[in-house]
């Protein structure tokens, strides 16, 4: 018999709870794979990263993730990551999860963290759809779209990640699908380093739900959509990264400016 | 363990209830508060968000109450003792964080400075029918414990008390105070440090692959550890066993094998006798009992007194922790008297509980009041009066009619 093969990530990952749940063809993988080599790259002390995610499909990745992690409640993973970074200003706090956990439920303090510029990594991975409850509308669906609440066709304006994280005051902002898994990783890698709140929108496909009902065909025929339909476009104005329904979707490292993170704001302001 | 004399502001003080209660969290080692301002409780974070800088805390104002509680639980994991304020519009989008408070065992304290009525309600006056939402306000099965002050002194050595349960015990506690007691200004005297008690936080000091978070050493209670030690830990809300892993793929009978939801009640449950603290007065040879809790103890001790002038034999019972409820007490005094009055802000909450425990075997009146106010005594009086002439047993709670409602409602 041959060796017994391993992962080389094995040691990040909590390999007494793989099989992981996520559907094949499934991008959180692929983002989860940038986010350690992110982490590799970087040379962190793993014992002080910490990992929050909320409720989802991309929920589930505190689950998997072999570092102090924590699955909250819907929408409530950036106040307790919040929580965290406030109360240990050293750890090096990440929040991974969906685009209806971050930008739905937990809309507000996404807002209000990106104001106040907590220093936290925000990966938020985008399918365009509610997956773990099965297929319905999400607040980044495009037009036109199906899914199993918008069964004639989405006509809610989705939002734009992006611009929303600009607007609200967010240092570092970048966007991504699932197939540029080396700039990703890259884009990772500068938004942990930087202090202040950043953002990594991954596009990612729902070869299950979104696809589906769309017939988009299978997760390999979305990432084939990818890499016809992404325009890298770093500096892009936010206000133009509108997703329309299957038309190009820009990419690229938008925003990367200097803020002054709450913490450090804190202590000047109380000496 | 004694409290740390950099956290306590020893003197003595002319300060409202919620102001005591903030120096009760100083003194108590609360290192972390996020609150969200709302009437009548903002100023216990006002006064919280001065003393922070000078004992080392954070403060922060979060953008809602669904932010402030999740935020608590992240820094309580992160180690430090934590808190939130809040009345009761901003104690209901805390539900939610309450229960994964519980599920997660994460020590913390709620105040709830109640105001009368539901929805927005009467936002600057008092109210006390938050009660039953204290005991079962978020969903799934969970314990939790909650403490009743009636005076600026009281929300002072409450807070402390509040803290060291929660700590003893990984479990929320609510502080339900009032309006009435929040606003009320009275002296408060702050002993010097090495006369608090203050529970420290147990730790888990084993190797550190071995540790499983939610295994408990003593009392039910399992000990904690800080995020960023290298423990690699794991927390959910979903129903987890030992290791903090969901039991997702499971049969019946692994679920609730391994789940800790039974311990989350059990915790408290098997310890209720240690947790539990009331207030007797005069119960020897008591015909009728007087239940009461937070401001209306106040205001009952009044109409206990015309009673006792008018003869009759009337004692008191307050509880100083309203839950877990003081069950076997009850009972037993049940056997023994003709009848309970139980006086509360609201239209009937722990009068229920009063009822429960009572088993049929004594009278149960209800001494009700809608809120943005306390009790008339005479009401009071005259309810006792009532209990003490009637030779009936009667099924169930009785409302007594109050002047106030006469008046209104003719």
């Amino acid at each position: 018999m041959s060796k017994e093969k391993h992962h080389p990530m094995e040691s990040w990952l909590r390999m007494d709870r793989i099989p992981h749940i996520w559907c094949p063809g499934c991008g959180i993988g692929t983002t989860l794979t940038a986010v350690i080599a992110a982490l590799e790259k970087i040379e962190v002390n793993p014992d002080e990263v910490c990992v929050v995610s909320g409720i989802g499909c991309t929920g589930r990745a505190a689950g998997y993730l072999k570092f102090d992690s924590f699955h909250t409640t819907h929408g409530r993973a950036i106040p307790f990551a919040t929580g965290i970074k406030l109360a240990n200003p050293k750890l090096k706090v990440m929040v991974i999860s969906g685009d209806g956990d971050l930008v739905a439920i937990g809309g507000n303090h996404f807002v209000h963290a990106a104001r106040r510029n907590i220093d936290l990594t925000v990966i938020c991975v985008n399918n365009f759809i509610y997956a773990m409850t099965g297929g319905q509308v999400a607040p980044t669906t495009p037009l036109t779209a199906y899914s199993t609440t918008s069964p004639y066709g989405n006509f809610e304006p989705p939002a734009n990640i992006p611009r929303l994280a600009e607007a609200a005051g967010a240092v570092y902002v970048a966007r991504w699908t699932a197939l540029h898994i080396r700039r990703l990783t890259k884009s990772i890698v500068e938004a942990i380093q930087k202090p202040g709140f950043s953002v990594v929108e991954v596009i990612s496909p729902c070869a299950q739900y979104y696809s589906r009902i769309n017939r988009l065909g299978d997760g390999l025929d979305m990432m084939k959509f990818y890499h016809q339909n992404s325009l890298i476009k770093h500096m892009e104005p936010t206000e133009n990264l509108d997703i329309q329904y299957q038309e190009q979707i820009i990419v690229g490292k938008f925003v990367d400016r200097e803020r002054v993170p709450f913490t450090e704001l804190q202590k000047e302001g109380c000496n | 363990m004694k409290a740390n004399p950099k956290d306590v502001f020893s003197g003595t003080y002319y300060i409202d209830g919620d102001v005591a209660c903030a120096y009760g969290a100083a003194a108590a080692g609360c290192k972390f508060l996020a609150g969200y301002p709302i009437t009548p409780s903002t100023e216990a974070a006002e006064a919280f968000a001065k003393l922070a800088p000078q004992i080392g805390a954070m403060f922060i104002q979060m953008e809602d109450e669904l932010g402030s509680i999740v935020a608590v639980l992240g820094a309580s994991w992160a180690g430090k003792k934590s808190m939130t304020i809040t009345s009761g519009p901003g104690f209901s989008l805390m539900m939610e964080g309450i229960g994964f408070g519980a599920a997660l065992e994460t020590p913390f304290v709620i105040i709830n400075i109640q105001r009368g009525g539901p929805s927005t309600g009467v936002p600057t006056r008092t109210g006390q029918a938050d009660m039953m939402q204290a005991r079962w306000g978020s969903h799934g099965d969970y314990e939790i414990i909650a403490l009743s002050p009636d005076s600026p002194q009281e929300s002072f050595e409450f807070t402390i008390k509040a803290f060291n349960l929660a700590e003893r015990y990984r479990v929320p506690v609510m502080l339900m105070s009032d309006e009435c007691v929040g606003h009320m200004t009275e002296k408060v005297v702050i002993p010097s440090a090495s006369e608090i008690e203050v529970e420290p936080r147990r730790f888990y000091h084993g190797p550190k692959d071995q540790y499983l978070p939610f295994k408990p050493d003593r009392d039910l209670v399992p000990p904690m550890v800080k995020a960023g030690e290298g423990y690699r830990l794991h927390l959910t809300g979903l129903v987890h066993d030992e290791n903090g892993y969901p039991l997702l793929d499971c049969d019946i009978d692994e679920v609730n094998q391994k789940s800790t939801t039974r311990r989350l009640v059990d915790k408290i449950r098997a310890n209720a006798d240690k947790i539990i603290e009331i207030k007797e007065d005069s119960l020897d040879d008591a015909e009728v009992v007087v239940v009461s809790y937070g401001i209306t103890s106040r205001v009952a001790l009044k109409g206990i007194e015309q009673a006792r002038e008018y003869g009759i034999k009337v004692g008191s019972l307050r509880l100083v922790t309203v839950w877990p409820f003081p069950e076997k007490r009850i009972t037993e005094l049940a056997h023994k008297i003709k009848g309970f009055v139980v006086p509360e802000i609201n239209y009937g909450q722990i009068v229920f509980e009063v009822e429960r425990c009572s088993h049929g075997k004594a009278n149960v009146v209800l001494v009700p009041h809608g809120g943005a106010g306390v009790h008339n005594p005479d009401d009071i009086f005259e309810a006792i009066k009532q209990v003490a002439k009637n030779k009936e047993k009667y099924e169930g709670v009785v409302e007594y009619r109050t002047s106030l409602e006469r008046l209104i409602f003719g």
